[in-house]
Order: structure tokens, then sequence, then C-alpha cells
């Protein structure tokens, strides 16, 4: 966004060397932290999907409802949390811009086979890589 | 000084020259474009009038968004009702105190056990001066409003990886980044390694320009000078008597300086939306939410869970839960609504609208953000550094230590923000339980302020992502999503419109709560007396 980040000049001098970050109005350049490094399932899991969908992945309700991925039925297919995690839709954010294909592969795998959910079907990081698009580029 | 380039000349002295040049359209343009005219677009109050008798609005959403329709919308003579999903009005707009309890979702409840008047602002909590709309509404509704401060220059700035890991005072770091910059730039000048012409007057003057700049010595070298030790302070500070002579300070190495990257917070304080002046309200944000409240807290009804919106040719339906009664569900008509609902929360909602509004609303993801509030035994930020206000930045996850912009000098306990994330930190406190949230911000102020441990007393940790009735902070637009879904979130359908900081380009700001909703209300009303 235009009135955000200091991160223009960012971008262009510094290429990759920054980690890519969300923008938006009243927030602090967001290297903080770092980027997400880890290619294990459960970190991953702990690390950016817990806050949300909470540490038994059971989800939860108020005005709207995170829903839970324990014994979720639409796990049956690798392909929708694989296309879930990268373009998110609603309140879920998408991660395309934070995760690697190898990294939202174990994920996923990590995901279907715990929480009450056995789905011996591994996703692969080329499946990921077969329907990732272009990250959409936050306004400036 | 006569080698100097022209001193820039004030700005009355430019008008007058641009206005002769070119008469008084160019004249204006240049005023407005150099910050006379100019704010965000808020140019008044709405003037509503012809309101046919009768006519009828449910406002869904009692944040300033949809507390200030319904105040605007029935001083113009409609009927409003709110409907609100919270027991308390203000939405974002709140303040935790001591006393107070936090519910998220996931079961956690905090109990706030800050002392009397000591406050924390989970969301926002700071208003640039050309937020008019806002600061309008504040004067007048009565809300006082006293500064911000966003830029302390004895702050801190921490790089875990560079000086050592040792925190560097703004100050020191900002005028050797300026003095470092200018020198090389001068070189590079000196000896004709632009890899642009230029001219010589041009030469001259950028040469100048780098010796003030950057406070460079007469070889053009960034040094340790008394010049540059009065923009980073001095090793021995200037005293009286006979002793009182200082000893200038030495620049940190210009590697160090580099590699930090530190420079990212100086450009992030130069950015219009974080320019001086800004401000707070006296005693805490909701302060603002309880002044709207004021005005229009008859027409809520709060504790209540919108499930449905439907229209027809008739007017509008709004489906609810009362929770205070066992979520029976009732319903509620008008001829119009406002649905001020965060699009996280509306995306879930059964609600009648066209097909390229209904995938506009399900197209904005919401931005996750945690802050932590930690209350100490007593201000040692200001008693033993000097600290008064302002903010702190470090590459840890916490990102920043704010201190407070109020109670300078009072003894006793105070509260500190410790802590104010986005992106993947936020994910990752958010998925610690509060107390766990409070640690690890403790941990990681200490690299900052060794005080920590000892001064700590307690503390509460907020993450956006758990409030249950926004599930996030803000939404976050992408040009892909603006280009294809902003106009339809924001067009009327029938008798519906959206409003809220996601229906402005002023986005996660309460500035563009405001504005979206004086638009909405302003395009409603002219449907409604049939103008538009
Ligand atoms: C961490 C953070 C920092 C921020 N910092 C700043 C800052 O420094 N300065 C600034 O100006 N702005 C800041 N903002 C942005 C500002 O808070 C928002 O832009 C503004 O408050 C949004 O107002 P709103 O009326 O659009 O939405 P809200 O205030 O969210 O109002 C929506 C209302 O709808 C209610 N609701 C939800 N679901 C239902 C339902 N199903 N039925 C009935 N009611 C429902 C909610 O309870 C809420 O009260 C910040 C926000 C956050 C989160
Ligand atoms: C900011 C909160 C948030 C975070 C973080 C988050 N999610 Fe979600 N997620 C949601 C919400 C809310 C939905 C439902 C959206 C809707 O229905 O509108 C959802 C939906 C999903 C779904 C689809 C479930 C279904 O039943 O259709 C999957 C799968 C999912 N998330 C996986 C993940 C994974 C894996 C992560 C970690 C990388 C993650 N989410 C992180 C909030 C979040």
């Amino acid at each position: 966004m235009r009135f955000l980040l200091p991160v223009l000049a960012a971008s262009v001098l510094a290429g990759t060397m920054l980690p890519s970050r969300d923008a938006r109005a009243d927030a602090a350049a967001n290297v903080a932290g770092g980027p997400i490094t880890s290619h294990d399932g459960a970190t991953l899991y702990r690390q950016l999907c817990q806050g949300c969908h909470m540490a038994n992945a059971k989800g939860a309700v108020g005005a709207a409802t995170i829903p839970a991925l324990a014994g979720n039925p639409k796990l049956a297919s690798g392909g929708y949390p694989v296309y879930v995690i990268l373009n998110g839709y609603g309140a879920m954010p998408w991660f395309s811009g934070t995760l690697d294909d190898a990294q939202i592969a174990a994920l996923v795998n990590y995901v279907r086979t715990n929480f009450g959910n056995h789905y011996t079907d591994g996703v692969k990081p080329e499946d990921v890589a077969a329907v990732r698009t272009p990250t959409p580029e936050m306004e400036k | 000084m006569s080698d100097l380039p022209n001193v820039p000349q004030t700005r009355r002295q430019l008008l007058m020259r641009i206005g002769a040049a070119a008469g008084s359209v160019a004249m204006y343009q240049a005023m407005t474009r150099l910050g006379h005219a100019a704010g965000t677009d808020f140019r008044g109050p709405p003037a509503l009038t012809g309101t046919r008798k009768g006519s009828t609005v449910l406002v869904l959403g009692a944040g300033l968004a949809g507390m200030l329709a319904a105040y605007e919308l029935r001083k113009a003579g409609y009927t409003v009702r709110i409907l609100e999903y919270q027991n308390r009005s203000g939405g974002r707009n709140f303040t935790l105190r001591g006393g107070d309890t936090l519910a998220e979702l996931g079961g956690a409840v905090q109990h706030v056990q800050f002392a009397r008047g000591n406050y924390i602002n989970p969301g926002p909590w700071r208003i640039p001066y050309h937020h008019q709309a806002i600061l309008h509404y504040c004067k007048q509704f009565g809300v006082a409003l006293e500064p911000f401060i966003e830029v302390n220059h004895n702050s801190l700035l921490h790089s875990s990886t560079t000086f050592g890991g040792v925190p560097q005072r703004y100050r020191d770091y900002m005028s050797d980044f300026t003095g470092y910059t200018a020198e090389l730039l001068g070189k590079a000048i000196r000896q004709d390694k632009l890899d642009q012409p230029i001219g010589p007057d041009e030469k001259r003057d950028l040469l100048a320009a780098m010796h003030g700049w950057g406070l460079l010595d007469k070889n053009g070298n960034y040094v340790s000078s008394v010049s540059a030790s009065f923009r980073r302070g001095f090793d021995k500070p200037l005293g009286g008597g006979p002793d009182g002579a200082p000893i200038p300070s030495k620049p940190l190495p210009r590697s160090d300086i580099m590699k930090s990257g530190l420079w990212e917070w100086l450009s992030f304080n130069m950015n219009y939306e974080m320019q001086t002046t800004m401000f707070q309200p006296v005693g805490g944000m909701d302060m603002i939410g309880k002044g709207f409240a004021k005005q229009v807290g008859d027409l809520v009804t709060h504790n209540v869970k919108v499930t449905k919106i439907h229209q027809d040719a008739g007017g509008v339906t709004v489906s609810f839960e009362d929770m205070g009664k066992n979520n029976a569900v009732s319903e509620a008509k008008a001829d119009w609504c406002v649905c001020t609902i965060p699009l996280s929360v509306l995306s879930q909602i059964d609600i009648q609208v066209n097909p390229a509004m209904k995938a506009a609303i399900g197209a904005v993801p919401y931005a996750s953000s945690v802050k932590v509030g930690l209350e100490f035994k007593r201000r040692f930020w200001e008693q033993d550094e000097q600290i008064y206000g302002g903010i702190s930045f470090t590459d840890q996850p916490i990102s920043q230590i704010s201190y407070p912009s109020t109670g300078y000098f009072s003894d006793g306990r105070s509260v500190l923000l410790g802590g104010y994330m986005f992106g993947n930190a936020a994910y990752a406190f958010a998925g610690m339980t509060p107390e766990e949230r409070v640690q690890a911000a403790l941990d990681q102020g200490s690299k900052l302020h060794k005080q920590y441990r000892d001064e700590f007393l307690n503390g509460v940790g907020v993450a956006w992502s758990r409030m249950p009735w926004t599930l996030g902070c803000c939404g976050t637009w992408n040009e892909e999503s603006r280009r294809t879904h902003y106009k339809a979130l924001t067009e009327i359908d029938n008798r519906i419109v959206l409003a809220g900081e996601h229906a402005s380009y002023v986005g996660c700001w309460q500035e563009g709560a405001l504005l979206s909703s004086l638009s909405a209300i302003t395009r409603l009303h002219q449907r409604a007396i049939g103008a538009a």
C-alpha cells in the first residue's frame, strides 16, 4: 500500500535479502521474526496455523467460524488444502508468498495425518507447484 | 557561507513565484499539493436533506463506521436501529484497563491487572494530524486529544545480528547512516562517478547539501566532530563550570550501520501516516468509541449475532440470534441497511446481494496482528534512560516497544506496549497461550532493557485473529483484488450498502471507517429520496 511500509526501496535494492512482508496501514515493517524456514509440518502448523485453527485443530466459533481441521471431510482430497493455503479465502490468509512448495506439502501431509485424520495419499511438492499462481502484489 | 547554494526559499516565496508565472489555478493546485488545503478526503459532515417521513435503516455493527452512520442518518430524519454482536459499542476501537476481562476464541480468558489509570490500546492507538474526519468528530463529541509520540530520537534500534546485538540510540544510528551516505555520495559526485552527467551548478548544490545534511568535515568525511555530536550527542555531555567542555562522540562502524538494515525504521517514521503531529485520546482510545456511543447508544441492541441479511422490493430483513436469550432467533426489518460487519465475518453470513458483491466480500483476507501490554513497577525507561514516549524497534518478533505518551515523570506502576507485530510473528504469537505471549515479550524485550525482569508485574497479550467478532486485524487488499472487487464491494446493491475500514482506501485506520461510512450513507440517502 502506498501509505504503508517503507519497503519500496528495500524490495528494489535488496531483492531477496528481505523477506516478503504484508503491507498495511498501521503496521511497522514486517521483517521482524524473519522468514519461515522450517520444513517440518508440525512446526509449520504451530508457527502459522494454530493461532486460528487452535492447537488441537478443532477451530472455534464466534461471530464467524474458524473451521476445524480435525476430522474435516474436506481434507479427503489433498488438493483442497493446498489450494486454500496458497490462495486463502474469507478470513483465511494466503501463504503463497510465505511458504515454498515443499513447506506446503509438509504442512498438508501433517494436517491430513494428524488430529484424527488418516489420509495416506501424501501430497508432493510437485503437486503444489502445479497449482501455484503468482503471489498477489500488495498495494504500494 | 557564500559558496553555499541558495538557501531554500520559503514556501510563500515559492507560491508567489508560481502564482505570478501561471495564474491562480496553478497557485491553488500548488497550495493543495504543498498541503495547505489537503487532508484525507473529508469534506465536512454530510448535509442530508429531504428525507422521506418514516424511512427506516438497520445498521449492522456498532464500530465507528456503524455509529457514525447511525448518528448522521438519525440527524437527517431516519429511524435507526443498530445490531451489535458484542456487549459494548466501539468495535475495534477499545482499551483494556485493570479489572477488564478479555475472552478469545479457543477459550482463554485474560484478567487485566493494571493499576488504576493504566491502560493499553490493543487496536487503534494513534491518529495522524491529516485524518481530518476522525479529528472532526473527536472535537464535535468532546473527546480530548493529546500528542502521541511516534519519533523519539533517544529510543532504541536493535538488530540481533549487528553491533554485537547491542541496541543503538535512534539518534546515533540516524546521524551515522546519514553521515556515511552523504560521504559516499559526496565522493562519487566529486569524482564525477555518477552514471549521469550533472552540470557544474548542480554539482555545487549537491556537494553543499551532502556537507550540510551529512555533517561532513572539510574534506568531505564523516568523522567524530563537534558538529556531528550536536546531532548524535556527546560522549561527555555539555556542562557548566571549568569542566563543562564536552567530548565529541564517535560514529559507529560504517559496515554495521549499512548491514543492520535499521534504516528501515527511519524510513518507516518518514511515512506520511507516521509523521508528526500524531494524537491519541486522553485516557485511552476507547474514549472515541464512548464519545460516539454517547450520541447513538440508545439505538444499539447489544449481544445479537446477525446471521442472515435478505432484501426484496419492500425492504431488508435481518435475522439475528439473541445471545442473551439462548440464541433465540429474531428478525428486524427496515427500508435500508448499512452493513459494517468486517468481511472476515460477513463472508460467512447469508447475505442476499448480487454475485459481484458476494464475490468481493469473500476476496479480502484479514491480516493478523498481536499486541502485548506489560505493566512494570516504575517507569525505568524514563528514570534510567530518559526515554519519554516514542517507539524502539527490534528485528525480534515483538518488532517494537512503545513507551506511554502520557503521564511522564509519574511515580508508580506504568504500562508499555511490549510488542506489536504482524505477519509471521503475529501468527506465531497468536498460537501461544496468553501467558506464553507475555513471557516471550519479556524475553525479547530484555534484550533492549535489562530492567525488564526485575521490574515486571503483569501483562496481557491480544491476538486479533482470535477476536471472536473480527477474526483478524484488518482487510488486506492487493492490486488484483482492488481492481477486480473494490467497486462491487462499495456500490449500493438495491437496499444494502457496505461500510467499514475495508470499504476504503485508508485501510486499517479509523479514518477509513469514517470516510467509507460517510460515502455510504450519502449515496444511500440519494437513492432513498429518489435522486439516484
Ligand atoms: C492492531 C490494530 C491497530 C490499529 N491501529 C490503528 C491506529 O493506530 N489508528 C487508527 O486510526 N486505526 C487503527 N486501526 C484500525 C481501526 O481500528 C479500524 O479501521 C476501525 O476501528 C474499524 O472500524 P469499523 O467500524 O470499520 O469496524 P469495527 O470497529 O470492527 O466494527 C464492526 C462491528 O461489527 C460487529 N460485528 C461483527 N460481527 C457481527 C455480527 N455477526 N452481528 C452483529 N455485529 C457484528 C463487531 O463486534 C464490531 O463491533 C488498528 C486496528 C488494529 C486491529
Ligand atoms: C488468521 C486466521 C487463520 C490462519 C492463520 C489460518 N487459517 Fe485456515 N482458515 C481460517 C478461516 C476463518 C477459515 C474459513 C474461511 C471461511 O469459511 O470463510 C479457514 C479455512 C481453512 C481451510 C478450509 C477448511 C474447510 O473446511 O473448508 C483449511 C484447509 C485451512 N484453513 C488450513 C489452514 C492452514 C494449514 C493454516 C496454516 C498455514 C491456516 N489455515 C492458517 C483462518 C485461518
